[in-house]
């Protein structure tokens, strides 16, 4: 059996470049090719699957840098993570693009598009293959490239464009806090391999937890936590395969992907451990407050992806391993999913404001019904998907003995149920409040929708207690943990269950059976709370004030300084040179030239009084030789 | 014995006619014939001086015979370029020859 795991990156790579270059005598034909690496991948990550079965794991490939006696190594790592997020990943990333033909039949940009796709697949793979911080950052760095890319990729909007950027500098502020963790981790223990990190758990000192938090800020940038989760909802700016995809199943789950990664050294370091878990129980709640409000439908899936994220770092924080990576892979599918329902649902009414919609279920049947899908899962109602891993973070926190991430967790199960469904009530049912018309979308859009679906609704079995929790036996081959609770916990799955149904509950009470007074009477009640949600906390606001207008200041400053200035002096000197010049050409002209001039009209006027002298007649010239002579003679004889 | 001065006088009023010939003849040829009068005064005095500081060796004369073989020389160019001036202006008197002034 041959090891192929790092060929796995490679053929979107190819397809890529092959799009970049040809995409314009492909046209549509590049999805084709796309799809075809993107499978091929899909094919190679089970293989590889089946290998690490087999008792195949990471390898090296070869000797890459040498510095000094240090050297870099470039390897694949194949562990447990490493098999189910590339299996995830190319699943996804597949359907995904298989579902983009239909959504993005009619751009003009076809092929452009799915050269990015590849190119942010095979950006994905390489992070998840990568066995050392410093491809993990290459890579790191490409699946941000990417992100700023699709995200603008309507780059003729301004608010894409800007969306782009924001994302870009946004998740920047994180990576440099990662490449400085990373020089922290190679400065005290010498190595940038994943697979040393275990080694460190004798180590102590602040160091070793400064480093650790350092990559958590890396985490936070990408995964969108709090406080730099302000990218996120912009992002939605994108095409909504790209929300899907990046920002939903896999980029935004590498934050996650990179805390799990590194558990051994949180592990070793509870500090920085304990400030995962508050920050990702922070941004859960936070973040589920706001999807309550938001009327963009796009916008509601991306602060519920936030939540999320914050609820797989909650879970990982407090020592749940396998809890926050079942998450992680069953948010994947089923927020996938949501994202691509949405997309057919905004594909086909051409709005994004879930105010205008209603009723659409009864045109869009298997959009509807992937989407409810997709909603129970995320809500937490069993046998979906999102009810084993939801469940599991639960009990984590409730034995972690931490009490406030345990309300954390309840309290954001319960606003999560209740801002899916009050989506799926205003979105497909009810009556419809404007004039649309939806329709459904073609195969090629629902078929995704199907396959996705399933893997929503039974991805979560293999968690379950009814499959004897083979996943987490098997996530946890890679890694040995002994805090983490055995058994199923049949209490925190009730109270969980009740909770979510709750959610959904009161979802009905609002916007079916009272939708035109209840609502608003709360509003009206809550003024204050209303407003501050609605404003996402003002975060934007502050950030602009605090960060934003100071910068903008300087700059406008320091642009004054270098106009005025830097400018005026150089134009000055200019100046002050071509005064010189003209004095300089005066000088020349008038005195220069004039001495010259002058020498030459006095030899001139000299010479035509003494050119007299010079008669030709040679009795002149003898005439005054004699003189001379006897002038000669003359003054001899008298000094004599 | 006809004593120093007398030489000197006749050599002096020689030299005074041929400076006086160069200096207004108008004829070339005449010219020429004027510097062989200066030539000649110098001549005698060459001799004079020979005889009376009472040197034994001739050098004087030996000099005189010099002068008159450079003077034949110079009357030969003279009268070469006076003959190849004619040629060539139709005329042999100075004051017409004034081409070399400026």
């Amino acid at each position: 059996m041959v090891n192929l795991a790092h060929l796995i990156p490679v053929f979107p790579f190819l397809a890529f470049m092959i799009n970049i270059l040809f995409g314009r005598r492909l046209n549509k034909s590049s999805a084709i090719v796309s799809i075809a690496a993107s499978g091929v991948s899909l094919g190679l990550s089970i293989y590889t699957l089946v290998l690490f079965l087999g008792g195949h794991g990471s390898y090296t490939l070869f000797r890459w840098l040498v510095f000094g006696s240090a050297s870099l190594d470039i390897g694949v790592i194949v562990d447990p993570l490493t098999c189910m997020m590339l299996a995830v990943v190319t699943i996804i990333g597949t359907l995904i693009q298989i579902y983009s033909i239909g959504y993005m039949k009619d751009d003009l940009r076809f092929s452009r598009f799915f050269a990015y796709m590849s190119l942010f697949m095979s950006s994905m793979l390489g992070l998840l293959l990568a066995d050392n911080f410093i491809m993990l950052l290459i890579f790191w760095e490409g699946v941000g490239l990417c992100s700023y890319l699709l995200i603008s990729f309507w780059f003729e909007r301004p608010a894409a464009a800007k969306a782009g950027m924001k994302a870009f500098i946004t998740t920047r502020i994180g990576d440099t806090g990662l490449l400085i963790g990373v020089f922290m981790l190679y400065f005290s223990a010498h190595t940038v391999y994943f697979r040393d990190l275990a080694l460190l758990n004798n180590t102590t000192g602040p160091l070793f937890t400064i480093a650790a938090l350092l990559i958590f800020c890396g985490a936070i940038g990408k995964s969108a936590q709090f406080p730099l989760h302000v990218w996120l909802p912009d992002a939605m700016e994108g095409p909504t395969p790209v929300s899907a995809l990046i920002h939903a199943a896999t980029m935004v789950a590498a934050g996650v992907y990179l805390v799990a990664r590194c558990f051994a050294l949180f592990l070793a370091h509870q500090p920085a451990l304990i400030w995962v878990a508050y920050i990702g129980g922070a941004t859960a709640i936070f973040a589920a407050s706001i999807a309550t409000v938001n009327n963009d439908i796009k916008r509601v899936l991306a602060y519920s992806t936030i939540s999320q994220l914050g609820f797989m770092m909650m879970g990982l924080g407090v020592g749940g391993y396998s809890a926050g990576t079942f998450h992680l892979m069953t948010h994947a599918f089923f927020k996938a999913l949501l994202f691509l329902c949405a997309g057919s649902v905004i594909h086909s009414v051409h709005t994004q404001d879930i105010r205008r919609m209603g009723g659409i279920f009864q045109k869009m049947k298997i959009t509807g019904t992937t989407f409810v899908i997709a909603s129970l899962a995320i809500s937490g109602i069993p046998p979906f998907a999102g009810f084993w891993s939801k469940d599991e973070i639960i009990s984590e926190t409730l034995h972690s003995g931490h009490p406030y991430l345990f309300a954390i967790a309840i309290a954001t199960s319960l606003l999560t149920a209740f801002y899916m469904f009050r989506l799926i009530f205003l979105v497909l049912f009810g009556k419809p409040r404007s004039d649309l018309h939806p329709h459904e979308s073609p195969k090629v859009m629902t078929v995704p929708l199907a396959i996705l679906a399933v893997f929503a609704a039974f991805i979560g079995l293999v968690g379950s207690p009814f499959m004897h929790n083979v996943f987490q036996s098997f996530i946890h081959s890679g890694i040995a943990r002994e805090s983490e609770t055995a058994g199923p916990d049949y209490l925190v799955m009730g109270v969980s269950t009740l909770i979510a149904l709750l959610g959904i509950g009161t979802a009905y009470l609002f916007y079916i059976l009272n939708n035109k007074i209840l609502p608003q009477t709360i509003r009206n009640r809550f003024t204050f709370l209303y407003d501050l949600l609605s404003n996402k906390y003002y975060i934007d606001e502050i950030y602009s004030a605090v960060f934003i207008k100071p910068v903008i200041g300087l700059s406008r400053l320091a642009s004054r300084f270098d106009l005025g200035i830097i400018d005026g002096a150089v134009n000055m000197s200019a100046a002050a040179v071509v005064a010189l010049s003209r004095v300089k050409a005066w000088i020349d002209r008038n005195i220069v030239d004039g001495a010259v001039n002058m020498t030459a009209w006095v030899i001139g006027l000299s010479s035509s009084v003494l050119r007299r002298i010079q008669t030709g007649y040679i009795q002149t010239y003898l005439l005054i030789a004699l003189g001379g002579l006897t002038l000669i003679i003359f003054i001899k004889l008298i000094g004599g | 014995m006809i004593p120093q001065s007398h030489f000197l006088i006749l050599s002096a009023a020689l030299f005074s006619i041929g400076i006086f010939g160069v200096l207004t003849r108008r004829n070339a040829i005449g010219l020429l014939m004027s510097i062989e009068l200066l030539l000649n005064a110098a001549n005698i005095n060459l001799i004079m001086f020979n005889r009376f500081l009472g040197s034994s060796d001739g050098l004087g004369q030996i000099f005189a015979l010099f002068v008159i073989a450079i003077a034949a020389a110079s009357a030969v160019v003279g009268l070469g370029l006076v003959i190849s001036i004619y040629k060539n202006v139709k005329t042999v008197l100075v004051n017409k020859l004034d081409m070399m002034k400026w």
